[in-house]
């Protein structure tokens, strides 16, 4: 598809919306509707996108594989690693108040890694999956 | 009004539904099924649950839509084989075949309607469901957690054992994917081998294989070692 300009124009402009907006999809979770899992999908269809109109070679340039596999892993890594965390200051397992002084802060930092954990996670598996489709089919896609 | 909305949104999923069993193109019943997760969303924004709506519309009609898609490219849109054709079933069987199935889902339906009549009235405030810890969430948890998202102060802090599970199920369906795609590839490129003794050895291989071709030698070179190595 990379050679329709009209494409390739648009989605050099949207991309960065996107990816944008999962970073706010992410942090603004707290406050309005969104999350971990929401943000990681869109920041995973922000390359998708990106993917499938320059092609794979290019996304993964962008975006290299192990990167994305790296992520698939340590995401949950995080948030294990958060509750492993509370366990040595202390409290029970993802018991997020011991984390900090104050038990809403506790609770402030243990959410925001965590989600994190759940973002990283999310966006790294839909990347690895869209790959491995993407390089079966690349004969024809 | 809200009653109208969401008939008419039930009335276009129902449409929708059909088109997907009626259309031969199979490119058009993937575009169907995105049009069928964005009323979902559609109906869950009426709903109030504006975060299901979210993912609806981000997984269901996104990122399912381009997996789908994918798969065409690898299988092509057109339904080649009669027997997937509804009409040639009932061309094929004349006397039972298309009645015992409408039968089945007609019965199946009957039931599901006939259990409906049990539940409570929906959005009830004396519902079950509202009596259990669902006041504690939305009374204290501004006080305990500190966050003005009830949703999130669920999943991520109430329930946030839960959500870790949920995490670790993704992760290994990625894993899943990985290792079904690749071994697969290597069947493909090298017949039966690929069922040797040393299987960690011929996955490895063909991960390798997957993305050989697909990578700069760059990047699939000594930077594909990062991980494995940090992970190890």
């Amino acid at each position: 598809m990379s050679d329709q300009v009209i494409l390739r124009v648009a989605v050099k402009i949207i991309v960065p919306m996107i990816l944008l907006y999962a970073l706010y999809v992410q942090f603004h979770g707290d406050f309005g509707p969104g999350g971990g899992f929401q943000a990681g999908v869109i920041f995973a269809a922000g390359i998708i996108l990106y993917g499938l109109v320059f092609g794979l070679r290019r996304a993964q340039k962008v975006f290299p594989t192990w990167v994305a596999r790296l992520m698939a892993a340590s995401g949950v890594l995080l948030y294990a690693g958060v509750g492993i965390a509370s366990l040595l200051l202390g409290g029970r397992y993802l018991d997020y108040s011991v984390l900090a002084h104050d038990p809403h802060h506790g609770q402030h930092y243990g959410i925001l890694l965590v989600e994190l954990g759940v973002m990283i996670t999310v966006c790294g598996v839909m990347i690895t999956i869209f790959y491995f489709f993407a390089a079966r089919g690349r004969e024809t896609l | 009004m809200e009653l109208f909305i969401n008939f008419t949104l039930l009335a276009l999923l129902a449409v929708t539904a059909l088109g997907v069993l009626h259309v031969t193109n199979l490119f058009a019943a993937v575009m169907l099924a995105g049009i069928y997760s964005f009323l979902s969303a559609g109906l869950f924004t009426v709903m109030d649950a504006v975060d299901v709506a979210f993912t609806e519309a981000a997984v269901g009609a996104g990122i399912s839509t381009v997996l789908m898609l994918a798969t065409l490219a690898l299988v092509g849109s057109k339904v080649t084989t009669p027997e997937f054709r509804i009409e040639s079933i009932s061309v094929k069987g004349r006397s039972r075949r298309p009645l015992l199935p409408i039968v089945v889902v007609v019965f199946t339906g009957g039931i599901l309607a006939y259990g409906t009549l049990d539940m409570p009235g929906y959005g009830d405030p004396d519902n079950p469901v509202h009596q259990h810890v669902a006041p504690h969430y939305l009374e204290e948890s501004g006080h305990e957690i500190g966050i003005p998202n009830v949703v999130t102060s669920v999943l991520a802090s109430y329930r946030g054992y839960d959500t870790m599970g949920e995490t670790t199920v993704v992760f290994t369906a990625a894993v899943g994917v990985m290792i079904l795609l690749s071994a697969l590839r290597r069947r493909d490129s090298y017949g039966e081998e690929a069922w040797g003794d040393e299987v960690i050895d011929d996955m490895d291989v063909g991960f390798k294989d997957a993305f050989g071709e697909t990578m700069d030698p760059g990047l699939a070179g000594p930077e594909r070692e990062g991980p494995e190595g940090g992970g190890g």
